[in-house]
């Protein structure tokens, strides 16, 4: 670059100064830009202006409305969530009655059977004790008859036997013997 | 000759071009291609954000998820570095987030003689920081009074090494804008000179002669190069982001 103005100088008298004026300026502009502190001016002013614009957009406008849509939809989905979650405790409710209904009828059914069971049972005992006791009078009444009869039987056999010997002796012997001594013969032999 | 010379200088792209001269009360706030690529980034991060969010649908189109990924990030950055508490800063880094992330990225779309990089100069990076850390201190002295200088001095330390550990306290503080505002220029001035001085060697190697057959090597690694500080200018965003985020923890919470 001092090359160039060199080059470009004037003429060979001034060339101290041309060259040295130049190279200044060269210098000047190939410092390293960014130490360059002549430019800071104009770059803080429209930082400081772009930044706050953009602040000001960001924190009143832009945030503000992705936010509510992200907010909005975090409701949506909790909403959601929550009525799934009530409707599952609707749906565990009623099976959970209808469960107890269940086994309410099935202990009702039990019962009811229960109690038949034990009518019918108690009806049996006291038919069957109805019928015990006819059975025990019908047999004690013909044991009675029985008895009797027996008794009587047992009665009339001297009598015939006395009026069989009688009979026999006087077939045999042609001869009349009193009952009497029939009876006690007959006694006698049979003792 | 000294013009083609001028041309092929990796620093040439850094200067401050005038665009148009102002001046408002003795001070030059001329627009300059600086101020020019701020207004460029201004109008497209308000476009993208305002028409990309236009239709608030419930299910996202495509724009518009780019967008509530933005918001996302940030905000779960704000979340865990400062707190429910730093949700009032949030715009502060979002607008930061994204003003040094679209600057960075402008900065790498290569347009002859125009392309510029406006967070490759330290005032811009510096002014940030200085914003950052005054922010900072102001919110911090509002919140705690005269004992938010109690960041200066770590607890649990035995009160022997208060003499030694609160100098470092201070000076770790003061160097943070420092930090903040030198690490992002140097990334971006850096990584552009490495860019321009690869790319040179392209057009210098087709030049002379036989040695063109190497010229496909500085070309590839002028891509690789390029890949990167895509990476780093999103990184280096980020960073600028999430150290915000750890300084206005300070004042938030007091001290540590």
């Amino acid at each position: 670059m001092a090359e160039k103005s060199n080059t470009s100088g004037a003429g060979v008298v001034h060339d101290v100064q041309t060259s040295t004026a130049p190279h200044g300026e060269a210098h000047g502009a190939s410092t390293f830009p960014p130490f360059n502190s002549e430019t800071f001016a104009p770059q803080l002013v429209w930082l400081a202006l772009t930044f706050t614009i953009l602040y000001v957009l960001m924190s009143r406008l832009l945030l503000p409305r992705i936010g509510e849509v992200i907010d909005e939809r975090r409701e949506r989905i909790q909403r959601d969530l929550d009525t799934a979650e009530r409707l599952k405790s609707d749906t565990d409710k009623a099976i959970a009655n209808y469960e107890k209904a269940f086994a309410d009828a099935r202990a009702n059914a039990g019962s009811i059977a229960r109690e038949t069971r034990e009518k019918l049972d108690a009806k049996v005992a006291e038919r069957q004790a109805a019928a015990d006791a006819d059975n025990a009078a019908n047999i004690a009444a013909a044991e009675k008859s029985i008895q009797q009869t027996r008794t009587k039987a047992l009665a009339s056999v001297d009598e015939i036997a006395t009026d069989v010997a009688g009979a026999v002796v006087k077939q045999l012997i042609d001869a009349d013997v009193s009952a009497s001594d029939i009876r006690s013969a007959l006694s006698s032999r049979t003792s | 000759m000294a013009a083609e010379g001028h041309g092929h200088s990796p620093i040439e792209q850094f200067e401050i071009k005038e665009l148009l001269p102002i001046n408002i009360f003795g001070v030059d706030a001329s627009l300059t291609n600086s101020g020019a690529y701020m207004i460029v980034a201004l109008s497209l991060i308000f476009g993208f954000l305002y028409f990309s969010t236009g239709g608030r649908s419930l299910v996202p189109t495509r724009m518009q998820s780019i967008s509530e990924l933005l918001y996302e990030f940030v905000a779960n950055t704000v979340r865990e570095n400062v707190g429910n508490q730093g949700m009032q800063f949030f715009p502060l880094v979002f607008s930061l987030f994204i003003f040094v992330l679209v600057l960075n990225l402008l900065g790498m779309i290569p347009i002859p003689g125009i392309t510029f990089t406006v967070t490759s100069h330290i005032a811009i990076t510096g002014a940030l920081a200085i914003m950052v850390i005054s922010i900072v201190i102001f919110y911090g002295l509002y919140k705690h009074g005269l004992g938010f200088f109690k960041i200066f001095v770590p607890s649990g330390v035995p009160l022997a090494l208060y003499p030694l550990l609160i100098p470092i306290e201070i000076i770790s503080f003061i160097s943070r804008p420092i930090s903040l505002s030198v690490r992002l220029f140097a990334n971006m001035l850096a990584g552009h000179i490495a860019l321009k001085i690869f790319a040179g060697f392209i057009g210098v190697l087709l030049g002379a002669g036989a040695w063109a057959i190497l010229a496909p090597l500085p070309l590839a690694l002028t891509v690789a190069l390029t890949a990167l500080e895509v990476l780093v200018a999103v990184l280096q965003a980020y960073v600028f982001a999430v150290l915000t985020c750890i300084y206005l923890s300070d004042a938030v919470h007091g001290s540590h």
